[in-house]
């Protein structure tokens, strides 16, 4: 992103992706903004750090990202008590940002929607807990809050509220429908209820060691977020990572992909009323979960990724029955991909339903997966190609219908090009080392991770403290860009369709809530 | 019609034909066993994730695959609590989800079992007790068995549910049983 018209120039941040840090003044965070905006920048994160015992106020950073790599801007704001201008106007997306930076940090934006959005009345709403100072008591009792939720008034309206606790195996959140009939006139989500305190539990940990809960932020995509932490490790540290290493890590983060997507098409076909797609893609999941464990000593692959590389070489016998599995999967999905594609009762259920076009898409910054089937082509594995995704050169998929079976035949597409590379992986694996020491980063120091998971792009910022500790860590999921847009995507839909919509965003309340 | 049925009869049936290790298949076969001796009838699961990182929730979905194939056990998730006689409860519980889980815990019918899922169920795991967590399921309501793991394999999660319903007896289960299977 080129700011020089406004005068300002960034100081480029260490690491694998292009990233440069920009200290804004008040006057120039929301001219920087809508420049980013109008130069199709797409807003990653928006968090603030508690800087008040270094002198140096509370710091709002915001990460934009184009084609060109990230930029954040960083402005100063001196105490908690000023306020700092609403991004949302630009962004929608940081409005539930701002909330919830307020909610942990105390200080808040110019916003008219100054709600709650992570304090679910378990702590005294004027304590932060990401203010260093502050201090939790063991008195405080789980409360209960009223939320403003907004209402539809007219003849017939009515509303539903479902959830913190859903009926089917899911993550707890609360979802509040305005429907007349059958047909969704608004839907509004209350989330917030698995926030467990992950940003302040960083705080608590070793440099080295976060890496375990870096990758239990959301369990479906612990490699994602594992490789995310590592690379802002790796970055301030100035640490390489041996050639091996990096194609295991891709070998694993490809290997995520293809079992939640395979997850996906099975509930999907089960909640389109075709249960013999769940047994099925079930089936080649459990295959494929199975072979990991063997391979690489877990099911899901957590704590596979460490910084300076991966946890354990990968024997020559499971590279070869991973190679294996790989054509034996396709032709199996292929078959399968038929079945769905011609199955009348499916496809109705599918096409034009849960539809976010890609303009809506463009607009609310619908990021990964989702955004990709809205027409928005982003993936950085192929903006930013990494070691190996520079040699394996993976092909973007995207669709424009927006709809649920725009989803689904973007899951399909990745799956199969995910084979593909896994079988190139192998193919090129060198050999040697599968991790280097980790030089222990100097302090007061900040590096990035971008990753794009299953999900969509995966994002970390780490600021070290003294002695090898922690003194900020902030992880971000795609699923804060995507939720507002399900809110969207479900208007005038009927409300039994609500489940197959929200499984094909499939976003995480763990990774959101925090 | 004809490809699906082609399909079906090519996978053939996975929860035998597998080559799995060997106490997999045992532990369903004893569990069906036990459902049917203990409860005389199928046992219905409520799961609650009371703030869980969606691991165990991912191992608890495989169960449901042909491997598992936990619905052959005898076994059914249900949507409600008063539908359930056990619960399946997951994560460190978050102080926002303990009202929540305390009130399923209430519309489980008597006599309930609890079982606490995860390292984070079992101990509070990675995430601990904080000014968000509270720590171990047993912290907010009585847990009857804790499966560790993190996340627990689907064996782990069978032999786990397996233990608690041999191992469970109910103090009033004559009078209240009754009342169980309205
Ligand atoms: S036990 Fe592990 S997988 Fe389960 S919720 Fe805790 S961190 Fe996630």
């Amino acid at each position: 992103m080129n700011l020089s018209g406004l005068g300002l120039v960034g100081a480029q941040l260490p690491g694998a992706i292009p990233a440069q840090r920009v200290p804004v003044s008040s006057g120039q965070l929301l001219a920087a903004c809508r420049l980013g905006w109008e130069q199709g920048s797409r807003l990653v994160a928006l968090w603030i750090s508690d800087d008040r015992d270094r002198a140096r106020g509370f710091c709002l950073h915001i990460a934009l990202h184009d084609q060109e790599g990230v930029t954040l801007l960083e402005y100063t704001i001196p105490d908690a008590s000023s306020a700092y201008p609403d991004i949302s106007t630009i962004f929608p997306a940081a409005n539930r940002m701002q909330r919830a930076a307020f909610d942990l940090v105390g200080v808040a934006s110019e916003s008219d929607d100054q709600r709650p959005w992570l304090w679910l009345a378990s702590w005294p709403i004027d304590k932060f807990p990401l203010q260093r100072d502050f201090v939790a008591s063991p008195k405080w009792e789980p409360g209960e809050e009223t939320y403003a939720f907004v209402k539809v008034e007219g003849d017939g309206v009515h509303e539903i509220p479902v959830g913190p606790v859903h009926a089917g195996i899911i993550e707890p959140g609360h979802f509040r429908f305005q429907v007349v009939g059958e047909k969704v006139l608004r839907l509004e989500e209350r989330l917030g209820y698995v926030h467990k305190g992950i940003e302040k539990r960083f705080e608590s940990l070793r440099i080295g060691e976060a890496h375990r809960l870096a990758g239990r932020v959301s369990g479906d995509s612990t490699v994602a977020y594992a490789w995310a932490y590592a690379q802002a490790v790796e970055a301030i540290a100035d640490a390489a990572v041996p050639p091996r290493a990096a194609w295991l890590r891709a070998l694993a983060l490809e290997r995520e992909r293809i079992a939640n997507h395979l997850g996906d098409l099975g509930y999907l076909g089960n909640d389109g009323g075709f249960a013999f797609g769940l047994a099925q893609f079930s089936r080649l999941k459990e295959d494929v979960l199975r072979l990991n464990l063997a391979a690489f000593g877990h099911r899901m692959m957590m704590d596979y990724v460490v910084p300076g590389g991966v946890a354990s070489s990968l024997a020559a016998a499971y590279a070869a029955q991973i190679r294996e599995q790989c054509p034996a999967l396709e032709r199996e999905i292929r078959i399968l991909r038929d079945i769905y594609d011609e199955h009348a009762g499916l496809q109705d259920r599918f096409r034009t339903c849960g539809r976010a076009p890609p303009d809506l898409a463009q607009q609310l910054g619908l990021t990964g997966l989702c955004g990709r089937a809205s027409g928005q082509e982003f993936d950085l594995r192929c903006d930013f190609p990494l070691p190996p995704y520079d040699v394996i050169a993976p092909r973007k998929m995207t669709q424009t219908d927006g709809d649920v079976a725009a989803r689904v035949t973007v899951r399909f597409d990745e799956l199969l090009e995910s084979l593909r590379l896994c079988s190139a992986l192998i193919d090129g694996l060198s050999d040697g080392e599968v991790n280097a020491p980790v030089p222990e980063p100097p302090p007061y120091r900040l590096g990035l991770g971008f990753i794009e998971g299953w999900r969509g792009p995966v994002f970390i910022a780490l600021e070290t403290g003294p002695d090898g500790t922690i003194r900020r860590c902030h992880p971000h999921d795609p699923s804060w860009s995507n939720w507002p847009v399900l809110e969207h995507a479900v208007i005038g839909n009927i409300v039994p369709d609500f489940p197959l919509i929200n499984k094909s965003f499939n976003l995480t309340y763990s990774g959101h809530d925090l | 019609m004809l490809t699906i049925l082609r399909q079906i009869a090519v996978t053939g049936i996975k929860t035998e034909a597998m080559p799995a290790p060997a106490d997999e298949n045992i532990v369903v076969a004893r569990l069906q066993e036990e459902v049917l001796r203990t409860l005389g009838r199928a046992l219905t699961i409520r799961q609650v994730d009371a703030g869980s990182c969606n691991g165990c929730e991912l191992e608890i979905h495989a169960l449901a695959n042909p491997y598992y194939n936990i619905e052959g056990a005898g076994i059914r998730f249900v949507a409600s609590p008063r539908h359930a006689d056990m619960l399946l409860v997951t994560g460190p519980v978050s102080k926002h989800m303990a009202i929540a889980l305390r009130r399923t815990y209430d519309a489980t019918p008597d006599p309930k079992l609890v079982v606490a899922v995860g390292d984070c169920g079992c101990m509070g795991g990675i995430f601990g007790e904080s000014y968000a967590s509270l720590g171990r399921v047993a912290n907010v309501i009585p847990v009857d068995v804790a499966i560790p793991g993190c996340p627990p394999t689907p064996t782990a999660l069978l032999q786990g549910i397996l233990a608690a319903i041999t191992a469970h007896t109910p103090p009033k289960a004559e009078p209240e049983s009754s009342s169980r299977t309205e």
